[in-house]
């Protein structure tokens, strides 16, 4: 399943999901547990419903959040978001380096 | 409203910027077609998120081409489950609440009602934003492959971020 939509054609998987959400929110919106619950039950459905090779089931769902997502995606003030590239583990938190990695 | 176009968004800005292009995939052949070998309620499924999630105490992902995977075990509490990926501009919300791309209390839950017969006891995770193809097909997939077919699962869940 996923939400970028010209990604996944041009994956071309066997059996997809679409919902029109911001990346990051595959299978839903934050403490949503209904929203969360919806849409990957509809992703595990799709195995059965799907009988198509290359279907991309388009699912109707309705972004609550904040206001105009894709106005702030397609926003291109915002420049180059990615994080330096290179082979350093980058932690959520401090302490998730210390558990791992010790002091 | 129409779907944003990714691709050529992401084209134009890095081009913009100076960046030479992503070399995007694009499939040539028809999508690989199996049908399902038993009702979705007796199938044992594996899942992959393309995240970069990983659990406290695991090593996290780096943002240069890693193509390690990570074994999340089902039952992991949600609080001790983190993200890193290239692109943290789309974790905040996992992050927050980690059902969000990683849909582990979901999956519990169909699991108990019987909509799928069994998630495989460990959740998969990569860092999706691998720019080698090459390496993307020669050591990421075998990695994900090997390992759902060790698990047996009869279908593989995909969940990019």
């Amino acid at each position: 399943m996923g939400s970028a939509l010209d990604i996944i054609e041009a994956a071309n998987p066997p059996r997809a999901v679409f919902t029109d959400y911001p990346l990051g929110h595959t299978t839903g919106m934050p403490d949503d547990a209904k929203d969360q619950y919806e849409l990957t039950r509809a992703g595990l459905e799709a195995f059965k419903t799907i009988v198509e090779p290359g279907t991309i089931k388009h699912l109707e769902r309705t972004w609550t959040l904040s206001g105009d997502w894709k106005a702030a995606a397609l926003d291109d003030s915002r420049g180059d978001e990615r994080s330096p590239r290179d082979e350093t583990p980058r932690y959520q938190y401090e302490d998730d380096r210390i558990a791992a990695e010790g002091d | 409203m129409t779907p944003i176009r990714y691709i050529d968004m992401i084209r134009e800005r890095y081009s913009r910027l100076g960046y030479p292009v992503y070399q995007w995939y694009r499939a040539e052949e028809p999508p690989a077609w199996t049908p399902l070998k038993k009702p979705l309620g007796e199938s044992r499924v594996g899942v992959l998120c393309t995240a970069g999630t990983y659990v406290k105490g695991q090593v996290a992902y780096y943002y240069k081409d890693d193509t390690s995977i990570r074994l999340i075990p089902k039952n992991t509490p949600v609080s001790e489950i983190r993200f890193s990926h290239l692109t943290e501009q789309y974790l905040p919300a996992a992050r927050k609440d980690p059902n969000c791309v990683f849909p582990i209390e979901p999956l519990a839950r169909l699991e108990a009602e019987g909509v799928v017969g069994e998630i495989a006891d460990d959740l998969l995770s990569c860092m999706g934003a691998v720019y080698s193809q090459r390496r993307t097909r020669e050591e990421l997939i075998p990695n994900v492959v090997e390992r759902f077919e060790a698990q047996g699962v009869d279908l593989a869940f995909l969940i990019p971020l």
